[in-house]
């Protein structure tokens, strides 16, 4: 490992080699490692290829904000592409795979882009647009095939993921939002006042950037050392609990947060749920976010070995690795001087600060001068010298019109370590609608709540920032703010807060920085086209004006222009920059360009996470009625029917599926069969206004029902359309039991109660769903009554139980409502017993079906026989627009009641009207040409552009009469008795079909006695 | 007459931290009407054995399930005894008392991990302080409906749908499956 340091490295354990596999190569590191610390230190600074230009990318941060080290890790189905390097936790058998090149990362074909671009930008700003309007052509059989196959970042697995993830809901007091200095002392404050605190922090470690700084003395303790023992303390408190490794991705209204936990992506054989997502409802929210580094926009500013002045720090002292061993440190501000101490002090040579101040001066450019390091004030690197690797900077003086004069220098270097400054997290604020203020002096955006503060449900501010994304920079400056801020968190869940000693803090202290937005270059560098912003995206400062040039002066439009801060990272090392340089082109202020919307979540979750549990078996509930079982081992052969499944139809021996329904159909008309009824809604409606109630509800009159009768009836909404129908049996003097259609049970229910409870609240009526109670089975045909007659004592003769009467009984010993009603024009009955008893039932059915030479049958047999009769089915003939009159059925709809639910509607023109779809049957003149359901009836089929004026809603072959059967909604289809409608079909034919009467089989109804 | 055929006819799975019983055809009554009216507060008290429970409560046998409508559990075979006590009780008062024993799915989950279990699937505060012993909630289950109440510091009852147990009671094995616990409660 040439790039480890023989010392230090506090997360690391050098007593723990732990190997892993790069591209193909095993190499080694220590646990603590993150991916892109092992690489750097295995001497693998470049990681990745640019996503556009393909141009060489190594590692710019040490944290979750880095763009560029983009890997795929695990394998196979495991496979997870974009995964950061810096986030990923080094384990035994790790693999990762650098992305976005091709034949290899060393040598990239794609590279050629950039070449293009030097000479024509054929990727510059708005190029996707650009390439969209002209000419369109070119777009689908030039540009798309060669774009797809240059661009995309890692593949996605082909299969299912084998991993598990899972939910879970949680509540707190307060939520603390980061595991940083003001992380830990706000959560200590919170919770020693007695408030239940959550801690959650994205990575493996508590202490955030007190770990890497080497200079901070708190409470005479070192920085590490001080966290550590706030760490120990919390831990010893009930009331509060740390999450690592936890991540709070999207802070929402009402004090909602999204936690992505991650349990199981840092070892080699991980047991349980992969991710854990937390949905948690907090009283307060305290974020404690940090702040994140800005890079310098300088010419070749993207050459592997440019980084982060804060996290080439970070590498020294957490992991142990030199970034470089010739570091140029180049900033605008006090705080990456220390990156130029701590690279010093570690014996790593430091041959220049590159500041465009002109006069550094203070504790830390003090110490660096002390310390004999070079540093050349007034200037900026114009370039980074270097392809795959930095070799050197050019650097030059800046004159006071911000160009550059007098000759310049090239320092030879393998590391720029670069800061513009810092910016505070603010994105989890504005996901739940905190507003942002310009802080000119500081040059950040920072949280205003004066300008507009997330509220919570009692009407208060319910999310606060504190430390670094509150703005408050420094140690002293920021642990004071979290402690004021978490004391009054706690006050506002109602603790009491003790007065605690003061956190004494000794650190060095640091002078105003200078605003850098573009560091002047010379020749053709000087426009700004290889001053990289967003490095995942590949967006320019020249991208940026270029679009300021064009017009695009809203940040939102000029964001989507350009792409920048639109890549995986939402801009989280661009944005500011962007901003700057838009402001700068538009000669405005950069509060008036204001910024873009962040939006949750803070980095990428997983896929996984967000589906949980509801995978494989558990995608989607499967209901099941009690005799579910029977039919699976017996043939079904399924359909979905609302979340039930209902058996299509039942196969037998080696019959196909057309067989087995036409065997059943002609079975039940000469004999008898039966069928699982019992996902058919069942609503109890009682009171002594339920009579009042069902007349509102459905377009018949329901409360001159006689006790012990049935009634089919039709419900419809405001607008006066079908939505649902079914038998009405009253119960009792004021009670009533609504059958429904086997989906619509729960809207129907729901639907009920809404009126009552918003607009008829006044009326004397309780609704309960009992559909689940009772399994419900279906006998139809000659020999029905026979078969049920020798299952109970009571007399179900016709004279005893005549068509549309129902009576309590005991079947097969069993208490029982029979309802004597029918679907298919045969005689028949539904036979409903308490569902734990369901297959009892079913049982002593099929045993007298089968002794009477009868059959089960599927719901496919139903609707061919009800069809046979020219009975409507909701969801066939109706389909949301279609009233009670179009089908025909206004005889179900009362002309005496003074209000219905839909009868104002139906009187409007536009539903009273002629023109209107009406329900016609139809016969194909070859009666064995079967109409495709759906298929049009068109005016003149001759014309160049055919209207429709209807549409096949059910078509069958039915086995009773032996010839194809349809029904279809045509204009004024009621009128048109005996019309060749002409059907035409996909490759030219054209069905003729003569308009009849939809009912096909025994008009008379001589079959149901 | 037949024995009555839950829908899950009593399966068990155990979890390292949490145990999960499908129970047998329990005794169940839907009852609405009006918690202010004295009548049917008697009539309660005379069948039900106790007094209307606080809100989101369970006491007793029953269960609080909204400001019109309770829940009584009991013996599969005395459900039909309570609908038709309270229906000669409350003949003069609007109310209804409805049986639904065979229309739900009975689970008991025991153990350290219960609590835990539920919260995995319900965006319900499961805090020992937020949900102890007599408390009871309407709420979901992954994707169904479901109320749950803790029976005492052992563990809970929960019912959702006789068509959803198959469903229930696989999500609630596969989130006790793995060992993994949030550890928060």
């Amino acid at each position: 490992m040439p790039h480890r340091l023989n010392k230090g490295g506090r997360l690391i354990d050098r007593s723990k080699p732990v190997s892993f596999d790069f591209n193909g190569k095993k190499l080694t590191g220590y646990q603590g490692d993150t991916l892109a610390s092992a690489l750097l230190a295995n001497d693998k600074p470049l990681m990745g290829r640019s996503f556009k230009y393909h141009r060489p990318r190594g590692v710019v941060a040490s944290g979750f904000e880095e763009p560029n080290a983009l890997m795929t890790t695990g394998s196979g189905n495991r496979a997870e592409p974009n995964q950061r390097a810096t986030a990923v936790e080094l384990f035994d058998g790790l693999t990762a795979k650098s992305q976005n090149h091709w034949p290899s990362l060393e040598h990239d074909v794609g590279a050629i882009n950039a070449a293009i671009a030097s000479v024509a930008p054929v990727f510059s700003a708005g190029f996707y647009y650009k390439t969209f309007l002209f000419p369109r052509v070119a777009w689908k059989h030039l540009y798309e095939p060669v774009i797809r196959k240059s661009a995309g970042l890692g593949p996605a697995p082909k299969d299912g993921d084998p991993d598990t993830y899972e939910h879970f809901h949680a509540h707190t007091d307060i939520l603390i939002v980061g595991g940083g200095q003001a992380g830990l002392v706000a959560a200590r404050e919170a919770a020693q006042a007695g408030a239940n605190v959550i801690l959650v922090e994205q990575t493996a470690q508590l202490g955030g950037r007190l770990l890497a700084e080497t200079d901070v003395r708190i409470n005479g303790l070192s920085g590490a050392e001080w966290a550590a023992e706030q760490i120990a303390a919390l831990e010893t408190l009930d009331n509060v609990t740390i999450l690592t490794r936890t991540q709070a991705s999207g802070l929402y209204d009402h004090g909602y947060a999204m936690l992505y936990e991650r349990l199981g992506d840092h070892v080699s054989n991980p047991k349980g749920p992969r991710h854990r997502l937390w949905k948690l409802r907090c009283k307060r929210i305290v974020i404690c976010a940090g702040a994140v580094e800005r890079p310098l926009a300088f010419a070749n500013n993207d050459v592997p070995g440019v980084m982060l002045a804060g996290a080439v720090r970070d590498y020294i002292a957490l992991w142990g690795v030199a970034p470089g061993r010739e570091i140029v440190v180049f900033a605008n501000n006090d705080d990456a001087y220390r990156t130029a101490i701590a690279a010093f002090e570690v014996g790593l040579k430091v041959p220049a600060i590159v500041d465009p101040r002109t006069a550094p001066s203070g504790d830390l450019p003090d110490r660096a001068r002390a310390l004999g390091i070079p540093i050349m004030a007034g200037s900026v690197i114009t370039k980074t010298k270097g392809g795959k690797a930095v070799d050197g900077a050019i650097i030059g003086k800046v004159t006071p019109a911000g160009r550059i004069g007098g000759a310049t220098e090239t320092i030879k270097c393998d590391c720029i370590a670069m800061s513009g400054g810092w910016s505070p997290i603010v994105h989890l604020y504005s996901h739940c609608g905190g507003k942002l203020n310009w802080d000119e002096d500081a040059a950040m955006f920072r949280p205003a709540p004066d300008r507009g503060a997330p509220i919570g449900a009692d009407g208060k501010i319910n999310t606060v920032c504190a430390g670094a994304s509150n703005g408050a920079m420094g140690v002293s400056e920021g642990l004071a703010d979290a402690i004021e801020v978490a004391r009054y968190a706690a006050m506002e869940v109602g603790m009491i807060v003790d007065d605690l000693p003061a956190v004494d803090v000794d650190e060095p202290g640091q002078g105003a920085l200078q605003p850098l937005w573009f560091a002047p270059s010379q020749g053709k560098y000087a426009h700004g086209t290889k001053h990289f912003l967003d490095y995942q995206n590949d967006v320019t400062a020249a991208d940026v004006e270029l679009a300021a040039r064009e017009g695009y002066e809203s940040v939102e439009h000029a964001k989507r222009y350009t792409t920048l801060g639109m890549a995986t990272d939402q801009g989280k090392l661009s944005n500011i920059n962007g901003l700057a340089i838009l402001a700068d082109a538009l000669n405005a202020p950069i509060p008036k360009v204001g910024t873009t919307t962040f939006r949750p979540p803070y980095t990428p979750i997983s896929i996984g996470s967000i589906v949980g549990r509801d995978v494989g078996d558990l995608f989607k509930p499967v209901r099941k009625t009690p005799m579910h079982d029977w039919s699976d081992k017996n043939g079904a052969d399924w359909e979905p029917v609302g979340d039930w499944r209902r058996p299509y139809t039942y196969i037998e021996g080696g019959e196909t599926r057309h067989d087995s329904v036409m065997r059943q159909v002609r079975n039940i008309r000469e004999s008898v069969g039966f069928i699982d009824a019992s996902t058919l809604g069942k609503i109890v409606v009682k009171g002594p206004d339920a009579g009042a109630f069902l007349d509102m509800l459905y377009t018949n009159m329901m409360s001159s029902l006689k006790p012990g009768k049935c009634r089919y009836g039709l419900m419809c909404t405001e607008n006066g359309f079908l939505f649902d129908d079914g038998v009405v049996v009253r119960t009792g003097d004021d009670e009533y039991l609504c059958h429904t259609t086997s989906g619509g049970a729960d809207r129907v229910h729901a639907w009920m109660e809404e009126w009552l409870q918003t607009e008829w609240w006044d009326m004397k009526v309780y609704v309960a769903n009992v559909t689940e109670q009772w399994a419900q089975v279906a006998v139809a045909g000659p020999k029905s009554r026979e078969v049920l007659q020798a299952l109970t004592d009571d007399d179900i003769s016709a004279d005893a139980l005549p068509f549309m009467s129902y009576v309590e009984t005991t079947m097969a010993g069993v208490p029982a409502r029979l309802y004597r009603i029918s679907f298919s024009g045969e005689l028949a009955y539904e036979v409903a017993v308490p569902a734990h008893h369901g297959q009892h039932l079913w049982d002593a059915i099929h045993a007298g079906v089968k002794g009477a030479g009868g059959c089960v049958y599927g719901t496919e047999a139903l609707h061919i026989m009800r069809a046979e009769k020219g009975f409507i089915m909701i969801g066939d003939e109706t389909d949301g627009t279609v009233t009670p009159q179009d089908l025909n059925l206004g005889w179900a709809v009362s002309k005496k009641k003074e209000d219905f639910i839909g009868k104002r509607a139906q009187q409007r023109s536009f539903l009273a009207g002629s023109g209107r779809k009406q329900l016609v049957g139809l016969a194909t003149e070859d009666p064995k040409k079967v109409l495709p359901d759906g298929a049009h009836a068109v005016e003149d089929v001759n014309a160049a552009h055919m209207r429709t004026i209807g549409h096949v809603t059910s078509t069958y072959w039915s086995p009773t009469i032996e010839r194809s059967i349809a029904m279809a909604l045509v204009e004024d289809g009621l009128s048109r008795d005996g019309e060749v409608l002409s059907f035409p079909l996909e490759g030219g034919e054209v069905v003729k079909a003569k308009i009849v009467d939809p009912v096909f089989f025994d008009k008379e109804g001589a079959r149901n006695v | 007459m037949s024995d009555p055929v839950s829908a899950l006819n009593g399966a068990v799975f155990e979890g390292p931290l949490v145990s999960i019983k499908a129970r047998g055809a329990i005794g169940m009554v839907t009852i609405r009407g009006d918690f202010s009216s004295a009548t049917f507060a008697a009539a309660i008290e005379k069948t039900c054995g106790g007094p209307i429970p606080g809100q989101r409560k369970f006491e007793g046998s029953l269960g609080w399930m909204s400001p019109d409508e309770l829940l009584w559990t009991g013996a599969y075979a005395d459900a039909p005894g309570v609908v038709a006590s309270l229906s000669e009780d409350l003949a003069d008062e609007h109310h209804l008392a409805v049986n639904v024993s065979d229309a739900r799915a009975v689970f008991r989950l025991t153990g350290q991990g219960a609590r835990e279990l539920i919260a995995k699937g319900a965006p319900v505060d499961m805090s020992p302080a937020a949900f102890a012993s007599g408390d009871l909630r309407r709420s979901h289950i992954g994707q169904v409906a479901a109320a749950f109440w803790m029976d005492d510091e052992e563990g809970l009852t929960l019912v959702c749908f006789r068509s959803f147990a198959g469903y229930m009671f696989d999500w609630l094995s596969a989130s006790a499956k793995d060992g993994a616990t949030p550890g928060l409660y």
